[in-house]
């Protein structure tokens, strides 16, 4: 009897701690916001994202800098997901148990941890100087898919792994080929963890300022990469992959850093676009999973 | 599947084909202490060219931006401290020459904690006792410095050791670029040196005058004695006109750009130069900087159209106690 009454109080107590660690990092979050929201709320509104930077704190805004983090996170996202899925279902799939595949599993696994600031440099001596690319949006691109890429691969081999064998077997013994069965079984079901996976990395491609400043991305950008889209033939124009650019965090960074308090209420009021932006490709992972998630049955 | 392939390659093969681009660009990196000034005309001289030009300002460090400048990346490099003999080789390596225009004055500060009532003014020996790298683990108390302050800790703040700023402070008050005692709370960002230094009585801390302006209700500036009476009796602050007549020595310094011979003969470049000797004086003072005399600037315009190349501080890399006077006597040559 006190056996069980006191598993019982075991049970409790490590529900209590459970909670309070949880809310440690929730209260910490919130408090974060709150600040945030209290110094930079005033300061939204349609001037601040419709001018570019400037020396006067109340007409600085972030045109340059939300403009640029899209074209980076688009570009990002068009090479790192390609790439990445790919090697994952390589390696997943194809690939024989041998030294070579072992180097590269160590190697991607390793690269994961290595600190964002190291790609910065490989991308200032590969992309910028070695392949003449400049400090344009697509060098900056490639920079950061460099970055995410091994997260984009690991996440997606998990969610490749955990596909059960049976559907596999199924799938070929229905006479589908390898190919047929990858493509119809395997990475539809893979589908919501390999989402989350890329869209936790676009979020983390989204903050970095480390590798961007290392490559030599710019602080004052006050124009705009070209249109995507151009009126004259063939209407599609890459012009704006090769221009200069700015990101938000560097946008942010500069202005922390400013003698003037002007900038920081500026600095406040561009985190809480950071902010909005991250929650939002982080809602977005989780609707795509629920979506492709009810579409399984087993 | 197979569109994503198709798309790779096209991104791949446009990336490795030759350069697509070119508009009238003008590249512009180095120092952040530089950097308020360079944005303030950047900002200016687009209005004015209306959208013809572009201007874009990166803030890699005054040796950063060098670096890339020596390469031929950039137009314009923003330096708080002279071309140093490696950039020199560099450029010359690359064939790169520059023209080099003194924009301002900026103001080391040394600065308190409001509630200290014991510091009225410092000496420059005082200061190397401080901070020379002998006075590590050893000088921890105020009255190690003067026997009648009190017998409480002192607690530094300075800037991070990749900066100009400290590269200045240590060459003008230790004798030696870079050479400074570690135990110190350093920082990259002047704003958490100023919480450091609002919060701590019994702080001591340096960094850019702008930082003071912007901060006067936190801070107590303290007045700085060379003990040379040549250029000013006394302890001296960094006022304007101490900073302008030289006696604010040796915590003041000429921070500059330096353009780039070739670039000089692009005429959106000359167009932004020419801007920026007219403007400078005033938009400097704008953003907290302290503006050369009036007739520095159209001396440096002179040295640009003139196209002389070179630095007049011999390539040295960061000098103590140059006047705006010689300076100016330099420059006119």
């Amino acid at each position: 009897m006190n056996r069980k009454l006191l598993n019982r109080f075991y049970d409790r107590g490590f529900l209590f701690v459970g909670i309070f660690a949880t809310s440690i990092s929730l209260i910490f979050l919130l408090a974060l916001l709150l600040d945030v929201i209290a110094d930079g709320m005033g300061r939204l509104g349609w001037q601040f994202f419709a001018n570019y930077p400037s020396r006067k704190p109340e007409e600085a805004g972030i045109l340059s800098a939300w403009v640029g983090t899209v074209w980076v996170m688009v570009l990002t996202g068009c090479i790192a997901f390609p790439l990445g899925i790919s090697s994952a279902i390589y390696l997943e799939e194809y690939s024989s148990k041998n030294w070579l595949t072992d180097i590269i599993e160590i190697n991607i696994a390793n690269l994961a941890g290595v600190p964002s600031i190291i790609y910065g440099l490989l991308g200032l001596g590969l992309f910028v100087r070695f392949l003449n690319m400049e400090r344009s949006v697509i060098a900056g691109a490639m920079t950061l898919a460099i970055l995410v890429l091994p997260i984009v691969i690991l996440s997606t081999r998990e969610a490749i792994k955990s596909i059960p064998p049976s559907i596999r077997e199924a799938s070929y013994a229905l006479g589908a080929s390898k190919w047929q069965t990858i493509r119809n079984q395997v990475l539809p079901s893979a589908m919501p963890g390999i989402m989350t996976g890329v869209i936790l990395a676009m979020s983390r491609a989204a903050g970095e300022t480390a590798p961007l400043i290392t490559m030599g991305a710019l602080t004052y950008v006050a124009f705009l990469p070209a249109s995507p889209i151009s009126s004259e033939f063939p209407y599609i124009s890459i012009q704006g992959l090769f221009d200069a650019f700015t990101v938000l965090p560097i946008q942010i960074f500069n202005w922390v850093s400013r003698p003037q308090k002007g900038f920081a209420i500026d600095a406040a009021a561009g985190i809480i676009v950071l902010l909005i932006i991250t929650f939002v490709m982080n809602a977005f992972a989780i609707y795509l999973r629920q979506k492709y998630q009810r579409k399984i049955r087993w | 599947m197979k569109r994503l392939v198709i798309s790779l390659i096209t991104i791949f093969a446009v990336c490795m084909s030759a350069k697509v681009y070119a508009a009238a660009v003008i590249k512009i990196d180095g120092s952040s202490t530089v950097y308020p000034i360079t944005e303030a005309v950047a900002e200016e001289f687009q209005k004015v060219e209306k959208g013809k030009t572009k201007v874009t300002v990166g803030i890699s460090g005054t040796g950063g931006g060098f670096k890339k400048f020596c390469n031929g990346e950039t137009d314009i490099s923003d330096a708080s401290r002279p071309i140093k003999p490696s950039e020199v080789d560099l450029c010359k390596k690359n064939k790169i020459e520059y023209i080099e225009l003194p924009v301002a004055y900026d103001g080391l500060a040394v600065m308190v904690n409001p509630k200290n009532n014991w510091v009225d003014y410092l000496t420059v020996k005082e200061l190397k006792k401080i901070w020379e790298p002998a006075a590590q683990g050893k000088i921890t108390k105020w009255n190690q410095i003067r026997s009648n302050w009190p017998d409480k800790e002192i607690h530094l703040f300075g800037p991070g050791v990749d900066s100009g700023t400290f590269d200045y402070f240590t060459e003008a008050i230790n004798g030696k670029g870079g050479a400074s005692r570690g135990d110190f709370t350093a920082s990259e960002d002047d704003n958490v040196l100023v919480q450091g230094i609002a919060t701590d009585t019994l702080s001591l801390g340096f960094f850019g005058v702008a930082y003071y302006e912007h901060n006067k209700d936190r801070l107590k500036l303290v007045p700085i004695d060379d003990e040379n009476d040549t250029n000013g009796k006394g302890p001296v602050l960094p006022e304007y006109d101490n900073v302008v007549k030289g006696t604010y020595q040796p915590l003041a310094r000429p921070i500059f750009i330096y353009v780039n011979k070739k670039s000089a003969d692009k005429p959106e470049v000359k167009r932004f130069v020419e801007f920026y000797m007219k403007k400078g004086a005033e938009l400097s003072k704008e953003v907290g900087y302290i503006a050369l005399p009036e007739k520095a600037y159209p001396l440096g315009l002179d040295r640009f159209e003139k196209r002389l190349a070179g630095s007049v501080f011999g390539g040295h890399g960061a000098t103590v106690g140059v006047k705006i006077e010689d300076l100016l006597q330099k420059e006119g040559k």
